[in-house]
């Protein structure tokens, strides 16, 4: 007997889908902020802080509304993509741009924290060395910080797997296609005799969050230093 | 030759040169706070003068009014920091190789691994090198990135009295064979003696004199007993 009824696993697979594409669209974009808010000083710094933490403070449905309003058919944005064939609305396009959106703070708060623990001295070394900006970001900065960018990663991939109020605003619930795991549950516990497989959903998603938090203790731990060579 | 002639101010610290030496090796000799760092950072490109020229064998690398700003990564310096500010993820090979230009002979590298005596740290991380060890490798990785000049910032602090006299002799063999331009920062008459051809001596910002440095001996007898050097 299968674990899983097959609605159920068809949205852990979406889940799963959805969340890894959320991550990694929202990777390079929030590398770009956190870097810049890490390491430049420059007029309106803090009201673009501001405006990257807004998923956080925001009530997740109100972030869903905003993205119906600017990417649903009928918004601004959704009417370009309609027209070049890229719809995201009612799409599982939609549900990664949702949890996408939803993931991108806690990203760059991570990602802001560990280029600002590297030393600024090491990127003048650097410097003086010959690097470039770019060299500087990609041979120091970058895997000296990719402790905090894989825990930034595990947790950003938890909160996308469990993004909800936003993603069923904006996409709605479409079997397959936007029924992420956590709106699956959400619809099993409100079907007569759904509690069974609600109580399954709830151990793969803790399953799934246990997993994403232990990885990311596992790689923000120091590294473990090695014996001094006589 | 060295000729340098700007004004820097950082916070309520004011620091105002004007000072022209054709010493191949100069000192700049001070108590901490003079402005001894400040000086080798603004010839580094570390940090910018409000006014003035920034001049090493010729070659402008900084001019206030017609607006040249040579950048920290192309003004070709071999940096040597207080710290050694060795890049703690790389190997010590790959600190040394950092800075290498790309079409550079291997046989480069070998003589300076060679010349600082490196041969047996090559496989090692910055963290399992003794605090000399650690200066030579920045020494060395200073020297590969094929620098016009040297600027060597306190090299010998914060060493214990062994590691001291190590770097300080691998420094004096380098002086012997490069003939490089190169500035000195040092609280330390000693390091001075061995080290240099001339003193420009600093004190709250202002240069007092520059001196050759057998009349700096002359007035810091007790350090050539120590040294024995010239």
């Amino acid at each position: 007997m299968a674990l899983l009824a097959q609605d159920e696993t068809v949205a852990l697979a979406l889940s799963l889908k959805v969340a890894a594409v959320a991550v990694a669209c929202s990777l390079p974009p929030a590398i770009a902020c956190a870097w810049l808010l890490a390491r430049k000083r420059f007029f309106g710094k803090p009201l673009l802080e501001t405006l990257l933490l807004l998923p956080l403070i925001l009530p997740p449905v109100v972030t869903g509304y905003l993205l119906l309003g600017w990417f649903g058919h009928r918004g601004p944005i959704g009417r370009v993509l309609d027209a070049l064939h890229m719809s995201v609305a009612f799409r599982w396009t939609g549900a990664a741009l949702a949890a996408g959106v939803m993931a991108f703070p806690l990203l760059v708060v991570s990602l802001r924290s560990a280029f600002e623990a590297v030393d600024r001295k090491l990127e003048q070394a650097a410097a003086t060395l010959g690097a470039g900006a770019w060299r500087v970001f990609l041979r120091i900065t970058l895997p000296m910080s990719l402790p905090g960018l894989a825990a930034g990663l595990a947790l950003a991939f938890a909160r996308a797997f469990g993004e909800f109020g936003a993603t069923i605003t904006f996409v709605s619930s479409i079997p397959g296609e936007t029924r992420t795991l956590p709106i699956a549950l959400y619809e099993l516990l409100e079907t007569p005799g759904g509690e069974s497989g609600a109580l399954r959903l709830t151990w793969v998603a803790i399953g799934v969050a246990l997993c994403a938090t232990l990885a990311a203790t596992w790689l923000l731990r120091r590294p473990r230093k090695t014996e001094f060579e006589a | 030759m060295i000729e340098l002639d700007f004004e820097l101010r950082r916070g309520e610290f004011s620091l105002q040169l004007a000072l022209h030496s054709q010493a191949r090796a100069l000192a700049l000799f001070g108590p901490s706070g003079c402005g001894k760092t400040s000086t080798l950072h603004a010839v580094a490109g570390l940090l910018q003068p409000g006014r003035g020229r920034v001049t090493l064998d010729e070659r402008v690398l900084f001019d206030a009014r017609r607006g040249e700003n040579i950048p920290v990564a192309r003004r070709r310096l071999g940096v040597v920091f207080q710290e050694a500010r060795l890049f703690p993820h790389l190997s010590v090979r790959d600190n040394l190789r950092f800075g290498m230009p790309r079409d550079s002979r291997s046989q480069r590298f070998d003589d300076a691994v060679q010349l600082l005596g490196l041969h047996a740290l090559l496989r090692r991380k910055p963290e399992q090198l003794s605090g000399g060890q650690a200066r030579r490798v920045a020494i060395g990785r200073a020297l590969l990135r094929d620098p016009l000049a040297l600027l060597l910032d306190e090299p010998l602090s914060n060493l214990h009295h062994e590691a001291r006299a190590e770097v300080l002799e691998h420094l004096r063999g380098l002086k012997r064979e490069l003939a490089m331009t190169t500035l000195l920062v040092s609280h330390q008459p000693d390091e001075v003696l061995a080290l240099a051809d001339a003193v420009a001596l600093l004190d709250d910002g202002r240069l007092q004199a520059v001196l050759p440095v057998a009349e700096f001996g002359r007035q810091h007898p007790d350090t050539r007993a120590v040294t024995g050097s010239r």
